[in-house]
């Protein structure tokens, strides 16, 4: 037998010389690009760190040439906020723990069934702390805002658009005429309107279905609104998923005397919900990223907040810090939301793939 | 090994009456009747498209059928009715494609169904499965997924899980087409243990060795119609019908 001998090594020059300077024009390219990208890193550092001004109380601070972060950290608290009352602010922080809880099943593999429920009851008690439950001292929505504000739509959002999207694709696959009717129904009506016009109209509309004398906080119809435009999207994901799933599975859990119901909540579904992992994850980035559009209705969302800032005299002009800020703190949620979503997959593939031959 | 001695036959415990299923416009079981007994060992045979397949699903409430009766342990379950589901039950399958459930581990697919259907507590179930993996020889894989397993491994994997649900009849649609050549026995060495030790088995095959072996009676179907029924002796030797003769000359 021929003995097993490890592969050849290449060492980085080999591997430069062959990738990066494989021939006269690969040389060039090589170059090229890499002045060009080291041209703008460094025009970015420079502008953005090296010669930035970290605090003032206005423009007038920023003489060095670089970025005016002033405007940001001297609104730090609105920028986090809005304009949730200074003495309350611990309230703020509390509920972005319960917030921190709420994510805790979705993020973290092997608890108990029951902590799935600490969702749903981390965003209620986020919901109450903040306005106050009538305990504490109420704080009216309109004062709510900045970050805080994004992070809250988005994960109440999250939270309930996955359940009702899966309810709403099992139901478009439903024999029940009625319920497959209403599915499609509301899907597709509210997948062909864009998210800003429902905003608009949650305002107008969505009243009329409320009985009379009851009114809706602006803040709680935008959270309907944004939860329902999500779950419709979530169960066109869903039911990519539920299609994927073979058709064996569910006859062999027929064959074991499963009905219908369980059949679907413990051998189609969770399979289903794992192929979609990485598309349910892209609707959720989606989502968060439309929680900017909360501002055209008057909530002062971070984009909301900053806009605000540029129409003050004292921070006149300073657009590009202000929209570099915003773009920065989307991308570091959305990237983060990307990784998540890489990791999930990569701890489900350990299941499916098969690994390297092992001795049986 | 055919010495060994088998326990004796019951009384029918399927029976198939002139039933007749269409797929659409396609007329796939043209007035089947058949009986099997308690303990017998039936090897269905037929070439692809002859309703062999769809035979079998009937039995256990996989495909409906539209006319006729057909009566699993004395119970009629073309009706929806309690008793229908509860003779179902009765019944264990066996797929070519496994069809074992990916997200979970050996053990949890042979625990699922008695846990959830069977309401057996937890350790019960999994005390049962484990003896069940081992009667299937692969209780060492108990943890792992079924995607790291073999496709031999994983078949008697899927048996294990039937099993659990402690059924008296276990129906096989083609259990070994799907695997590569030197993976075929062990699971048919693991169906010939079953049929020792007196289940009741309808299983569609093409291993002839298997029929010969632990057949009582070969069914021969063709277009939708059973052609006919022998012991596998006299199936293979001297089969009467034409239509048996040709298809043993293009397998044999």
């Amino acid at each position: 037998m021929t003995a097993d001998r490890a592969p050849p090594k290449v060492t980085a020059l080999q591997w430069a010389r062959s990738n990066l300077f494989g021939s006269i024009g690969d040389s060039i390219l090589t170059i090229v690009a890499f002045v060009i990208f080291a041209w703008l890193v460094w025009v970015a550092f420079d502008w953005a760190i090296l010669r930035a001004t970290w605090f003032g109380e206005s423009k007038e601070a920023c003489t060095r040439g670089g970025a005016c972060w002033a405007m940001i950290t001297a609104r730090w608290e609105q920028v986090v906020a809005g304009y949730y009352p200074q003495a309350q602010l611990w309230r703020v922080a509390l509920a972005m723990v319960c917030l921190a809880v709420a994510v805790l099943p979705i993020v973290m593999r092997r608890l108990p069934a029951w902590a799935v429920l600490l969702a749903p009851a981390g965003v209620i008690a986020a919901l109450a702390l903040l306005s106050g439950a009538r305990i504490l001292p109420g704080v009216p929505t309109e004062y709510w805002g900045g970050i805080m504000l994004n992070v809250l739509v988005g994960l109440t959002g999250a939270i309930f658009a996955l359940p009702i999207g899966v309810l709403l694709a099992l139901g478009r696959r439903s024999e029940l005429p009625v319920i497959k009717a209403f599915s499609i129904g509301f899907i597709e009506l509210v997948r062909g309107v864009p998210l800003i016009t429902l905003l608009f109209m949650s305002s107008v509309v969505l009243p009329l279905f409320l009985p009379s004398g009851m009114s809706l906080d602006k803040l709680m119809r935008a959270l309907t609104v944004v939860t329902l435009f999500s779950s419709a999207y979530m169960a066109e994901v869903v039911r990519g998923g539920l299609q994927a799933v073979p058709k064996g599975q569910r006859e062999a859990a027929r064959a074991l005397g499963f009905g219908g119901v369980r059949t679907t909540a413990l051998v189609v579904l969770p399979q289903a919900i794992r192929i979609s992992i990485p598309a349910i994850v892209n609707t959720f980035i989606g989502l968060f990223k439309d929680t900017s559009l909360l501002y055209v209705i008057a909530l002062l969302e971070v984009t909301g907040v900053i806009r605000q800032a540029l129409a003050d005299f004292a921070w006149l002009g300073l657009e590009n810090e202000g929209y570099v800020f915003v773009a920065v703190v989307f991308w570091i949620a959305c990237f983060s939301m990307s990784r998540w979503s890489a990791s999930l997959e990569k701890q489900s593939g350990a299941r499916v793939k098969r690994p390297v031959e092992e001795p049986a | 090994m055919s010495a060994k001695k088998r326990p004796a036959l019951g009384p029918p415990v399927i029976e198939f009456e002139g039933v007749h299923k269409w797929f659409g416009q396609t007329h796939v079981l043209k007035g089947v009747d058949l009986s099997v007994r308690d303990n017998e060992k039936v090897v269905v045979l037929g070439p692809s498209g002859s309703g062999k397949s769809t035979l079998v699903r009937c039995i256990n409430g996989l495909e409906p059928y539209q006319e006729g009766k057909l009566k699993v342990t004395g119970v009629d379950v073309g009706a929806d009715t309690p008793q229908a589901t509860a003779a179902r039950r009765k019944t264990g399958m066996v797929f070519q494609q496994f069809n074992l459930f990916p997200h979970l581990t050996v053990l949890e697919n042979c625990t699922l169904a008695p846990m959830w259907v069977g309401r057996v507590p937890r350790k019960k179930a999994e005390d049962e499965a484990m003896a069940m993996l081992d009667r299937v020889h692969i209780a060492e894989h108990a943890r792992k997924y079924p995607a790291q397993l073999s496709g031999g491994q994983q078949q008697r994997a899927a048996i294990a899980r039937s099993l659990a649900m402690n059924p008296e009849i276990m129906l096989f649609d083609e259990p070994t087409s799907a695997l590569d050549p030197e993976m075929v026995g062990e699971v048919l060495e693991v169906m010939t243990e079953m049929a020792y030790e007196g289940m009741t088995m309808m299983v569609i095959s093409h291993e002839m060795s298997f029929a010969r072996e632990v057949a009582d009676r070969i069914v021969f179907m063709d277009e939708g119609e059973i052609v006919e029924i022998a012991p596998p002796k006299e199936f293979f030797s001297k089969p009467r019908e034409e239509r048996s003769r040709e298809f043993l000359s293009r397998i044999l």
